[in-house]
């Protein structure tokens, strides 16, 4: 009952027309500024009627494709979110078509390895029970060398389980276009070799039913020692050649030109490139396509060229081009003004910019004076004051309402809109009061674009890039080499230098050899 | 004035003779030195060689004995009454051109134009 006052305010504005706002606007301000004064004694959530009318004239220029929250701020109510906009809906129908059709694609390598792991593991265990349980009578009793042999695979079988555990089963994070070499090649190995023990042991000692138990223990121990050492070629060729750097990737997007350079192994091209969008989910900023071009006021105004007209006979089949020639040549000399007016619109945008981001903060600032963190002693010993205890959500809502119009205009003139809704703000509000932030903590999201990982929905389809190279992607990366990385509407083009050998040299410097003397330029008159 | 380790200097030169004028109780030449051995050579505004520490006239004073005989700023002093001016230092400078007993200074001087009027003599 102490807050309605104020949400009645903004919900009647809404349902008005725009034209006699302003009217209601000075009004509500008298009224309310009255109604604060008297409430703020006793409240500990006070909020403060904006003096600004919702609209100003500017507004209507520009994008109106998703301000649906800011004018009707019914906060309470919070039906705002449920609309859906153009831009939601372009998005929804990429996520559609970024789902990969076979989910299991994903998994097939890695279930055919872990078949395989499996299979080389157990190999052992079989090669000890088998003579156990089909000929246990005509075994030779086997005393403490085999006992120290028992104790010894056991271990071994352990230490390979837990390091297979640790290194390879993972779920991979990408699927390639092709074949992974190294792993292929590992695969290959480990099936051809269990494959050989498994010959000679059904050749050598299923057949002739062998006796000697003790050697077939040791020849189980030697398996699982070929099995180690395969492992550590293993990890050798998967991941610890590809650490130490040895090229450079200069990394550019071509839409806007925001580049990176990375410092990376010897990898494949398809290695590379997943070790690329790893990084450039992190590092680059989020591609903006509002943000790019030229307003079109200063581009069209070069075409607006000269006609040529044609006196007399002439050639109609080099006349065109001679047209057109003539055409670009008077183009270039004519004096061009286009960079003045580029100059003086860049100029006028950050100043409305760092306007509208003046205000922001100052709105955000006041509007997070208004909440306090509930001690909990204080709960109990203030039995006279009843205030209203909020969760962080009501919070957050409750001082969502004085920010509201300065971060919407702020978004619209930074063109970032589209990637928060005023669901988003309110959650991320609600995030930052529960941790205790400032209100410049709270800021930081939307004062820099960050990266693209920021903007990211949790969905387990993945993203579809599609990898552009001249040389096959399996190849290793050499100098010179560029590909590219093409998602829909814009793509990043990849090139490979190598690292510069150093030459590094010695030179040692006797500590006491550390002398100064004064510089002397005398003048004499003589 | 091209200077190579180990050689002789060679130089073309003016002879130039000072009669010091007396001021109360010193006589005066009426200009300033810089350089010597002692000195730092990279900050002389007059030499072409930096590294070159020899005695330089910074400075004449106007109507002074000096100039009357026809002594400029940026001469290289190369000798003083005989003695060696190429390799001394400051003070030693100083000693030999202000010694109380002489009257007259006669001096070795050498600049960049005079190198350059003989070349052109030498051309023509």
């Amino acid at each position: 009952m102490d807050n309605e006052s104020q949400y009645s305010g903004y919900s009647y504005k809404s349902s008005h027309s725009r034209s006699s706002r302003k009217h209601r606007d000075r009004r509500d301000r008298h009224r309310s500024k009255s109604r604060d004064s008297s409430s703020r004694g006793d409240k500990s959530v006070t909020i403060q009627a904006p003096g600004e009318p919702l609209l100003d004239a500017e507004s209507t220029r520009g994008d109106d494709r998703d301000d649906n929250w800011g004018e009707t701020t019914t906060v309470v109510t919070g039906t705002s979110e449920h609309s859906v906009s153009n831009e939601d809906l372009t998005r929804a129908s990429k996520e559609l078509e970024d789902s990969s059709p076979l989910e299991c694609r994903r998994f097939a390598g890695p279930v055919l390895s872990g078949i395989l792991g499996l299979f080389a593991l157990l190999t052992p265990l079989a090669f000890l029970l088998l003579p156990q349980l089909l000929w246990r009578d005509s075994l030779e009793p086997c005393g403490t060398p085999c006992e120290g042999l028992y104790v010894s695979l056991a271990f071994k079988l352990l230490v390979l389980l837990i390091s297979s555990w640790a290194l390879f089963l993972r779920p991979p994070r990408a699927t390639l276009p092709r074949f992974f070499v190294f792993r292929c090649l590992l695969m290959a190995l480990v099936f051809l070799f269990v494959a050989s023990y498994w010959l000679f042991y059904g050749v050598r000692v299923l057949e002739p039913r062998e006796r000697d138990y003790r050697g077939i223990v040791g020849y189980a121990v030697s398996l699982v020692d070929a099995l180690l050492f395969i492992q550590y070629l293993a990890l050798v060729l998967l991941e610890v050649r590809h650490l130490r750097p040895a090229f450079c990737l200069k990394v550019v997007r071509t839409t806007d030109g925001a580049s990176r350079f990375y410092n990376v192994g010897h990898l494949s091209i398809q290695r590379a490139a997943v070790w690329v969008l790893d990084h450039y989910y992190t590092d680059f900023p989020v591609y903006n396509p509002a943000l790019l071009n030229l307003p079109k006021s200063i581009l069209s105004k070069k075409m607006s060229g000269f006609k040529v007209y044609s006196l007399g006979e002439e050639n109609s089949t080099n006349n065109s081009t001679g047209q057109s020639r003539a055409m670009i040549a008077a183009a270039a000399r004519r004096r061009d003004n286009s960079h003045n007016e580029y100059y003086y619109e860049e100029a006028e945008m950050d100043r409305r910019v760092r306007k509208r981001k003046a205000r922001l903060v100052v709105a955000v600032e006041e509007a997070f004076t208004h909440i306090k963190r509930l001690q909990d002693d204080e709960a109990a010993t203030s039995p006279k004051h009843p205030r209203e205890v909020m969760d962080p959500r009501e919070a957050a809502q409750a001082i969502f309402a004085p920010m509201a119009r300065a971060m919407q205009k702020y978004l619209r003139t930074t063109r970032q809109q589209p990637y928060h809704s005023m669901e988003s703000i309110i959650a991320h509000l609600q995030f930052c009061i529960t941790h205790n932030m400032t209100p410049k903590a709270f800021l930081e999201r939307y004062l820099t674009p960050g990266p693209t990982m920021q903007y990211q929905r949790e969905n387990g389809r993945g993203r579809q890039w599609t990898l552009v190279s001249e040389e096959p992607v399996t190849s290793a990366l050499r100098q010179g080499l560029v590909f590219s990385l093409r998602r829909l509407d814009f793509s990043l083009v990849v090139t490979v230098t190598p690292l510069p050998f150093l030459n590094l040299g010695e030179e040692f410097i006797d500590p006491k050899s550390h002398k100064f003397v004064m510089r002397l330029q005398s003048e004499t008159s003589v | 004035m091209s200077f190579i380790p180990g050689q002789p200097v060679t130089a073309v030169v003016q002879r130039i003779e000072i009669h010091k004028l007396r001021d109360g109780d010193n006589l005066i030449l009426g200009f300033s030195i810089g350089g010597g051995i002692d000195q730092d050579p990279s900050q002389n505004p007059f030499s072409e060689d930096k590294t070159d520490k020899g005695i330089y006239v910074t400075r004449v004073s106007k109507g002074g004995p000096a100039e009357v005989a026809g002594l400029r700023m940026g001469d290289k002093i190369m000798q003083v009454n005989g003695w060696d001016m190429t390799m001394v230092t400051h003070d030693q400078a100083r000693k030999k051109l202000t010694k109380k007993g002489e009257d007259v200074v006669r001096l070795l001087v050498t600049r960049k134009s005079l190198e350059n009027a003989v070349r052109q003599s030498m051309m023509h």
